[in-house]
């Protein structure tokens, strides 16, 4: 069919109409239901911190079934020793933590940090990367979910969306926030408060009249601008209060440590998520020491320093850690692990009934295992959160069915108190 | 009402007008959409030049980068790069592990200082890279250079593949990004900087080599990823079980690390029959004889026959090439090109340029630039000569596209879901601001941009509203709100 351009530019336009309204239709506008807020006013306080181990952290290293000998005879070279010298930290008898993560033991004596063991997604898939999207788009199973759950969270939490309410710590968008919500991203970093050119005002006025549309585009750049005013004068607040030491090497702890003055300068910052990557350990994992133990010790000291950054923001918190599947319960050839199946979640908050150890264990013999391989699953991911929704951002069944369309009939753990 | 009325009726129109007809754009777009998508988008004089040869010929001649001479300033400026023509052997002579000397290992210091030595392979060959999408004008071979890279990926910050990518991307993936596929996956297969990144030199029969130190047992790594991103795609039905034989099949495909003399370490493929498993295996329904090194050629070979196979790859095409969401009826087209002629990508790419899809005018402009794609583009349309390439590569990591740097082994998107958020909006406009004022240490004798000559560059190829924003800007800043615009950051 031919047209000529007229007729074409009108064609795109009637496009350009149809395949962009849906978006321009939710922005940072009204919230969905002002009610819930009057009653709930604290609702605005809550915060949720989503930290996702991409690459499948070994789940049997982090907490460590110790009491059981078939842990030691899988994994001859790799296993954590329950002996002294080892100084793994004990839990509750049978299950120790990795002694890298001292970090976060306090959290653990203070009853503030628990883990759900053997949890996972119902969906058997070993690929790292449909794991992480059935995780992140929260439908195990179908991977054409357009949305990531977070930004369906976002849509449902009530009153008026402001720019920084969701915040994602990177330079990309993840897909656990993508969707029709605006969301904020930045790149917590040395340099993060370093001026741009888009923040002289002739350079910000002529985008401003460039990018005033509502297509995808322009949502981005509008979102963009009014998030790093915000972000900006939190960051250069936090600048001052740090000048004056040297500079360091950039590690997780200190963009958590950011992050959390972030947060207190920036009440509107409620749902967060960042992520780390290094856990895909195939080749010498390593026990004590070694690959393993050098992620798991930034890790440990990154939350730990995010709950000191807190303070009594902790008591409104919850952080949780995730990762798309655990590990082979036998060690490979390479004295590292290949992909398999239940995991550890971490759950974190000054309201979370912690100390203890969540979910069913389905135990280590052959038989129990996953496909005679792998830890097997007996708690959804997908319960776990909902009862953090449920429980902590106050969501009720109607919100709750928006941010997980097809909740598992399975028991939620007790995470609150 | 009749607002309404119309909306609802054009609504029903482009609803269910692309599936029925495509409605080609018009032909004053064309030049400019060959560009954007054969290539880096314009530089200055390119839309003249494919304009003059008319577009089929200029798709043609992009098929066969071969016929294309390579202006003598870029060959001088890649050869003017110390390690790019170093051989593979020079490269870890010269810039690998200290080797033991008496039988004690090396000193750490020794040891860390080489490490950040070998540091100027993995930045010359980011310039090497940048410098050939900027100036290269085989634009179609450049891109696919970077596609198929990331379909392949490797991450160049795991220890020794440090010292390879650059010999990985000109050995492994140059020479065939328009040949049969089945000679680019041996090729990846093969090479070191592969079988590092993805393990499987570890990859060992349990019990066919007992002596040794620390490989001694069976990795899925490669096996995995080989099957779900190189080949088949992750619904390609493949079992757990395959992925184990597969893994089996591959035992004692790696490469070995000798020390030659004192001096030299060297690391060469290598295919070593007592790491192998030699058990027959039933490898996605068929039997492969426990052989040798021929077993893992016959698996590569059912690989890369695969319908699966013809179908990921080809999808893969389509969405780099026209659209995130490609029509399911250009792909199965495209595979049956793949089927029909072996895996020939100059073939499948051909019958792709030739497509009612890539010529359809609800796609013009509907991919959005990558950051890599976005950055050159930039500067091939500002007409700057780059002789310092650290901004371009400080751009790249600010956007969250670091040269050689994805992590995992899927390798960088090229869709608008991963690419546009708010922050890189801002980072781009950034970039866009300081090109336009000549502000950015690319070269000694910056300039900045002016308005009519990237209206030129692109053909007037503008929208009415950016062109309104344009000229509302005040003057300085016009040339700069075009970098920044909308039809820069798609294509």
């Amino acid at each position: 069919m031919d047209m000529d351009r007229r007729q074409f530019l009108k064609y795109m336009a009637s496009l350009f109409v149809i395949s962009l309204l849906p978006l321009g239709l939710t922005g940072w506008a009204a919230g969905l239901d002002d009610n819930i807020l009057q009653a709930n006013p604290e609702l605005k306080r809550k915060k949720f911190i989503v930290l996702f181990q991409r690459g499948a952290v070994d789940g049997l290293s982090v907490v460590v079934p110790h009491g059981d000998g078939r842990y030691y005879d899988a994994r001859p070279t790799i296993a954590i020793p329950s002996d002294s010298q080892s100084e793994m930290l004990d839990l509750n008898g049978y299950f120790g933590l990795h002694p890298s993560l001292s970090g976060v033991f306090p959290l653990w004596q203070n009853k503030t940090l628990t883990f759900v063991h053997a949890c996972g997604s119902p969906d058997p898939t070993r690929s790292h990367f449909d794991a992480q999207n059935f995780m992140e788009c929260g439908t195990p199973g179908n991977p054409s979910t357009p949305d990531g759950w977070m930004n369906r969270l976002l849509s449902v939490l009530p009153g008026l969306h402001a720019p920084t309410q969701a915040l994602s710590i990177g330079p990309v968008l993840p897909k656990i926030f993508q969707g029709k919500m605006s969301v904020s991203n930045i790149a917590l970093g040395k340099n993060d408060n370093h001026p741009m050119a888009i923040d002289r005002p002739m350079v910000e006025n002529a985008f401003d009249m460039l990018y005033k549309g509502d297509d995808a585009l322009s949502q981005a750049y509008q979102q963009g601008q009014e998030a790093r005013k915000q972000l900006m004068v939190d960051l250069q607040k936090h600048m001052e209060m740090a000048s004056g030491g040297a500079p360091s090497p950039y590690g997780f702890a200190d963009s958590a440590r950011r992050l959390a003055q972030l947060i207190n300068e920036d009440p509107n910052i409620q749902l967060v998520f960042l992520d780390l990557g290094g856990w895909d350990t195939h080749v010498n994992q390593g026990a004590v020491k070694g690959q393993l133990a050098g992620h798991l010790n930034g890790l440990g000291n990154g939350l730990s320093a995010l709950v000191n950054g807190l303070g009594n923001a902790y008591n409104d918190t919850v952080i949780m850690v995730m990762s798309e599947f655990g590990r082979t319960f036998k060690e490979n050839g390479d004295g590292g692990t290949d992909h398999g199946h239940g995991n550890a979640m971490w759950v974190m908050g000054g309201s979370v009934k912690g100390g203890v150890i969540q979910g069913q264990w389905p135990g280590l013999d052959n038989d129990s295992l996953y496909e005679q391989r792998d830890l097997a699953v007996t708690t959804d991911f997908r319960s776990v959160i909902s009862t953090v929704l449920k429980q902590h951002m106050l969501l009720g069944d109607d919100q709750l069915t928006t941010v997980f369309p097809m909740i598992p009939q399975v028991p939620s753990p007790l995470l609150f108190m | 009402m009749r607002r309404i009325l119309l909306s609802t009726v054009s609504c029903i129109l482009v609803l269910f007008q692309p599936a029925v007809f495509a409605i080609e754009m018009p032909s004053e777009f064309k030049a400019l959409h060959v560009l954007n998508r054969l290539g880096f988008g314009p530089s200055p004089g390119d839309i003249k030049r494919v304009d003059d040869m008319g577009i089929d010929n200029y798709i043609k001649q992009q098929l066969h980068p071969e016929n294309i001479p390579l202006p003598d300033s870029l060959t001088q400026q890649l050869n003017s790069l110390s390690t790019y023509s170093l051989g593979f052997d020079e490269l870890t002579e010269e810039y690998g592990p200290p080797p033991r000397v008496n039988g004690q290992r090396p000193d750490p210091e020794v040891v860390k200082a080489q490490r950040k030595k070998s540091q100027i392979i993995v930045q010359e060959a980011i310039q090497a890279r940048l410098m050939q999408a900027i100036e290269s004008p085989r634009q179609l071979q450049e891109l696919l250079v970077d596609f198929w890279y990331n379909h392949f990926n490797v991450f160049a910050q795991k220890e020794l593949d440090r010292l390879w990518i650059g010999d990985y991307e000109r050995n492994a993936i140059r020479p065939y990004v328009l040949g049969r596929f089945r000679d680019l996956l041996g090729a990846t297969a093969k090479h070191p900087a592969m079988l590092f990144y993805l393990d499987n030199w570890q990859n060992v029969d349990p019990n066919s080599f007992k002596n040794a130190r620390k490989a001694k047992g069976l990795n899925e790594n490669y096996a995995r990823e080989l099957m779900e991103l190189h080949t088949l795609g992750v619904n390609g039905g493949y079992t757990q079980d395959d992925v184990i034989a597969l893994a089996k099949i591959l035992t004692g495909w790696g490469f070995h690390g000798k020390q030659r003399g004192d001096t030299q370490v060297s690391f060469d493929f290598e295919f070593n029959p007592r790491r192998h498993d030699p058990n027959d295996q039933v490898f996605l329904g068929q039997t492969i004889s426990g052989g040798g090194q021929e077993e893992v050629e016959a698996a590569l070979d059912v690989l890369a026959r695969s319908p699966q196979t013809a179908q990921h790859i080809c999808y893969q095409l389509a969405q780099f090439f026209v659209s995130d969401a490609p029509d399911p009826q250009l792909v199965s087209q495209l595979a049956q090109v793949y089927e029909s002629t072996d895996g020939d990508i100059r073939s499948i790419l051909e019958a792709l340029f030739k497509s009612s899809q890539f010529w359809d005018g609800k796609n013009y402009q509907a991919k959005f630039k990558t950051p890599f794609q976005y950055v050159v583009s930039v500067i091939r349309a500002s007409g700057q000569q780059v002789t310092n390439y650290r901004p371009l590569m400080g751009m790249l990591q600010q956007l969250g596209e670091p040269m050689y740097g994805c992590f995992s082994p899927d390798g960088y998107k090229n869709t608008q879901a991963a690419w546009l958020n708010p922050d890189g909006m801002l980072r781009r406009i950034n970039f866009a601001t300081a090109i336009g004022f000549g502000r950015v240490n690319i070269n000694d004798d910056q300039f900045p941009v002016s308005e009519d000559d990237l209206l030129s560059v692109y053909d007037h190829q503008f929208s009415a509203s950016t062109m309104q924003a344009v000229d509302a800007a005040l003057p300085r800043l016009r040339a700069v709100v075009l970098l920044g615009s909308p039809e820069m950051m798609k294509k």
